[in-house]
């Protein structure tokens, strides 16, 4: 495991990425947190693992773990056919120019976010939104999901082959009852 | 303006202080003023002039910033850290920082693009002198400059009145670069300020190099039926003599159809052109064809098509002696800003240089004397074809060769990590080496010819040479047909249109411009282009982004060009050049104001961007937005209160500047009817923003086309094509439509049930239409 980015020259700065490197640690996360908030991309929906879309492990962990979404690009589309409905339906930059602002109250307006978690956007989008929170935003801790090392979130996993990233989403959602 | 150089030469003269003799001096230019509007407050604005509107905007639409490099190398004390709340060893922050480099960037784009006029003026005005009149429109057009008139306040009318303009443009990037300097700006909102003024420039730079382009070199003249002309790689008649041009700057290319002409030679050889030169040689004579847009100059070098290539400025890839090298295909460079390391040839005559080229004994020549180039070109081209074509130098991998490198593919996925599109690249090599080309033929659809996976692989496969192999049948078959660039849109035109879009009734102006880094192939532009001309929006476009929707087809095998009207009008789509041509679509909403709505235009700036900011709908999307030219481009439209819409490899341009439609207090503008500030909702949105697929663009250019000055009539038609793309392609209705809405009126009347629930949940109330302004009474233009 490195803390290697996943597009070769996308290397990071001198503050980078711890590695998830068990799913215990996003687990005791996402627990800790009071108000966490899911960012979710396009490429969400376009992803296989084994049987299931990258998505549905998302709308099973939002469920699970009670925590709210936000679909960017056209990913609400792919949640409704999942007869799934998003808390909110915005640009990826705008959830996260809103993100660095202490003042906003959330997407249900009941107080700021303390965890974001990214999943499904296109690497390098993610890549330098996550660097906007790391710089902007010192009070919210960030999450990466995918499967490849996103040096600028607090937490990501490293570049991971599709088999481990499923044990390690498994796991996270067995820890959980529906 | 009508200009003299009052040039004054004494032989002898004697004075009370003594005998003077062979005196001589110059006094520069004499203005004679034969433009009868009175001169408005910010003529040749210094940076700081319009800083109180920057600031307006800057206060609406704050930027997000997003750091591609957490440290800063610009001086020996660094590396910096900026990260967080850390300084640089110069008190720099990361904001500051992140605008700085956004002003480098800007400064790079309009240097680039102001260089590129002084070369053409300087060109044009020796070749046929600079008293030569211009005329971008004949008698469709008197305002034939409105970037100028606005920015500069004088009104051009010679070639030689252009080198006043360049000679302002110049200074200001001078002084904006002077700005990025160690211990020189570092406030974030100053820097921003200094892009946008950047941007003007830029759009002033643009505007100087179309209309002397299309003056001397009698390019169509803001005609919307300008020719059909071939573009694609199928277009090409390979059994020919073959001259590629890639680049910006036509002058070369104009020399060697000339050339051409005059030995009677035109239909013996292709003329064929990558980038913007071939939109501009098409312009000059629709018998040149163009390939595509950059991303084109790999594959269709590595073809072997070409018997000569000959470059000149901008966007070309800087190893293209590398790959011609490969193939033995001559190269002549024909600017001093890329003289590709070649040996000055200029001053050798013709048939020397041909000989060499010819015979090999050089691989290339700078030639700095356009007429030269032609000559050399145009010879050299049919004297080495012959020979090449019984060599068959180049040609595509055959499928066995293909598949047999495909074969050395360790599946490392170093292609894939260079991939800028993350494209599963080591997937379809394996597939392709099972004789399953299917994967690879779809890389090739989305592929932006960059060729990182090549310098990754460790392998030394040539994977750009395997895709290109794979979609061998997609490229053959790339023959369409473009709408030459029209150049200007014509006074007439916009006293038709001015008044549907200030009120709101066409729904829109949408630009599709800039460069060819698209996220998932071209189709999906043209695709966007289709879809808002169909919603009767005003469709622009110029540069790549033009040559990209016209390279598609629809059921009927006809390109978007042969479709649609080339008129400024609803449903149509505009081609109105090259890079260069983007001046007439921000001309075309400054037109709007100064012709349609009678404001004057002279040295106005702030005014007339109220006006357009206000009351235009229109939006610029960049898709593929790639260069610094593209940043200073959108400087210039953000100036003149323009939203930009970037697809998503744009958020590496360092920040966006977004709007909180949340925060109601950042929407109000003064109503200059009541002198009461009125509540307007967030329109547009936002200034600047990177959206990540497709249909989030579309719904997002159908958003921020709204303005405060529709009519209810307008705003209602602006909601429906609002909701109906949000539904459709974001599957719901929109959650924030009680923004949008002012009074009942507005409400679109086939959406009213779901719309007034909407605005019961959201304790809407009413509000009025104002007649709106940003700029304070006391700072308005008297």
């Amino acid at each position: 495991m490195s803390q290697e980015a996943w597009l070769t020259a996308e290397v990071a700065g001198p503050k980078k990425a711890s590695l998830i490197t068990k799913p215990e640690i996003a687990d005791a996360m996402i627990r800790q947190a009071k108000r966490p908030v899911f960012v979710v991309g396009s490429i969400a929906a376009e992803i296989d693992l084994e049987e299931k879309k990258l998505i549905d492990y998302v709308i099973a962990m939002a469920k699970r773990c009670k925590i709210q979404v936000v679909a960017t690009g056209n990913t609400n589309n792919e949640f409704l056919k999942r007869g799934f409905t998003p808390d909110a339906v915005m640009p990826a930059v705008d959830i996260g120019n809103r993100l660095t602002d202490p003042k906003w109250q959330g997407v249900d307006g009941k107080g700021p976010h303390d965890l974001a978690l990214f999943v499904g956007l296109p690497y390098q989008m993610g890549w330098t939104i996550l660097s906007g929170l790391k710089n902007f935003a010192p009070n919210l801790k960030t999450i990466s999901l995918d499967n490849v090392y996103q040096p600028n979130a607090r937490w990501s996993f490293s570049n991971i082959s599709i088999k481990s990233w499923i044990m390690n989403l498994e796991a996270i959602l067995g820890k959980r009852e529906d | 303006m009508g200009t003299k150089e009052i040039n004054i030469s004494i032989k002898e003269i004697e004075t009370e202080i003594g005998n003077i003799k062979d005196l001589r001096f110059s006094v520069g230019r004499l203005a004679q003023e034969t433009w009868d509007e009175p001169q408005g407050p910010t003529p040749f604005p210094s940076m700081s002039t319009l800083r109180n509107w920057d600031l307006t905007l800057l206060n609406r639409y704050k930027p997000f910033y997003l750091p591609f490099c957490d440290l800063c190398c610009l001086c020996t004390y660094g590396k910096c850290d900026l990260t967080g709340d850390k300084k640089g060893a110069c008190g720099i922050t990361m904001p500051g920082q992140q605008s700085r480099i956004v002003l480098l960037a800007a400064c790079i784009g309009a240097a680039t693009h102001t260089s590129h006029a002084r070369e053409l003026v300087t060109h044009l005005i020796e070749e046929f002198g600079a008293d030569t009149r211009l005329d971008p429109g004949g008698l469709n057009i008197k305002v034939e400059a409105p970037i100028t008139r606005l920015v500069c306040g004088m009104m051009p009318e010679t070639l030689g009145d252009l080198e006043t303009v360049l000679d302002y443009s110049e200074q200001q990037i001078t002084s904006l670069l002077a700005c990025t300097h160690t211990g020189q700006e570092g406030n974030p909102f100053d820097l921003e300020s200094k892009v946008m003024h950047t941007g003007m420039i830029d759009h002033l730079s643009m505007e100087v190099a179309d209309i002397a382009q299309i003056s001397a070199y009698d390019l169509p003249k803001a005609d919307p039926n300008a020719p059909l002309v071939d573009i694609g790689f199928g277009s090409v008649d390979t059994k020919k003599p073959v001259i590629l041009v890639i680049g910006h700057n036509v002058p070369p290319s104009v020399e060697i159809m000339d050339y051409m002409q005059d030995n009677e030679l035109t239909g013996d050889i292709e003329v064929t052109g990558i980038c913007c030169t071939g939109i501009d040689m098409t312009r000059y004579s629709p018998k040149a064809k163009i390939i595509g847009p950059i991303s084109w100059q790999i594959r269709y070098i590595r073809s072997g098509i070409p018997d000569i290539i000959v470059v000149d400025e901008q966007c070309i890839r800087t190893d293209v002696l590398d790959e011609a090298r490969a193939l033995k295909i001559p190269v002549i460079a024909t600017s001093e800003k890329n003289c590709l390391g070649l040996t000055d040839r200029t001053g050798d005559p013709p048939e020397e240089i041909i000989g060499d080229l010819v015979s090999g004994t050089i691989e290339g020549a700078l030639i700095l004397n356009p007429e030269k180039v032609g000559v050399v070109a145009v010879r050299t081209a049919m004297q080495i074809a012959p020979k090449r074509k019984k060599e068959k130098k180049g040609i595509f991998l055959s499928h066995d060769e293909a598949m047999e490198m495909a074969k050395e593919c360790t599946q490392c996925r170093e292609c894939r990590r260079a991939c800028p599109n993350d494209m599963h690249i080591p997937d379809a090599i394996k597939a392709f080496s099972r004789e399953e080309p299917e994967m690879l033929q779809e890389i090739y659809e989305s592929c932006v010819g960059c060729i990182r996976c090549e310098s990754a692989c460790p392998q030394g496969i040539p994977i750009h040479s395997l895709i290109v192999a794979a979609g061998e049948d997609t490229l053959r078959n790339e023959s369409f047909k473009l709408r030459a660039g029209r150049g200007a849109i014509q006074d007439i035109e916009i006293r038709q249109v001015g008044g549907p879009i200030v009120l709101g009734e066409i729904p829109g102006i949408v630009a599709f411009v800039g460069c060819a880094n698209y996220p998932k192939g071209g189709n999906e532009l043209a695709e966007m282009a289709i879809e808002f001309a169909n919603r009767r929006f005003i469709v622009c476009t110029s540069g790549c982004a033009a040559m990209t929707i016209g390279m598609h087809r629809d059921e009927d095998g006809k390109s978007p060009y042969e479709v649609y009207s080339g008129n400024f009008e609803a449903g149509a789509i505009v081609n109105v050049g090259s890079c260069v041509s983007n001046a007439h679509i921000s001309g075309a909403a400054v037109k709007i104001a100064s012709i349609f709505a009678r404001r004057n235009l002279r040295g106005n700036y702030a005014e007339i961007a109220d006006y357009v900011y206000n009351r235009v709908g229109a939006v610029g999307v960049a898709w593929g937005a790639m260069s610094q030219k593209a940043a200073s481009i959108a400087a210039g439209f953000w100036r003149l209160g323009i939203p930009v819409i970037v697809g998503p490899h744009g958020t590496k341009y360092r920040r966006m500047l977004l709007g909180r439609s949340d925060h109601d207090e950042d929407w109000y503008v003064n109503d200059t009817r009541t002198g009461e500030k009125v509540y307007v909702g967030p329109v547009p949105e936002h200034l600047f923003i990177a959206v990540e697929t497709k249909e989030e663009a579309m719904v997002m250019i159908a958003k921020l086309s709204m303005r405060p000055n529709d009519t209810s009539r307008g705003r209602a038609l602006k909601l429906t094509h609002y909701i109906d793309l949000h539904r459709r392609l974001l599957g719901s209705m929109p959650t924030d439509i009680h923004r949008f809405v002012r009074m009942e009126a507005d409400i679109p009347i086939t959406m009213k049930e779901d719309i007034v629930a909407i605005l019961k949940e959201k304790d809407w109330k009413e509000t009025v239409i104002p007649d709106p302004t940003l700029i304070p009474k006391k700072e308005a233009a008297p």
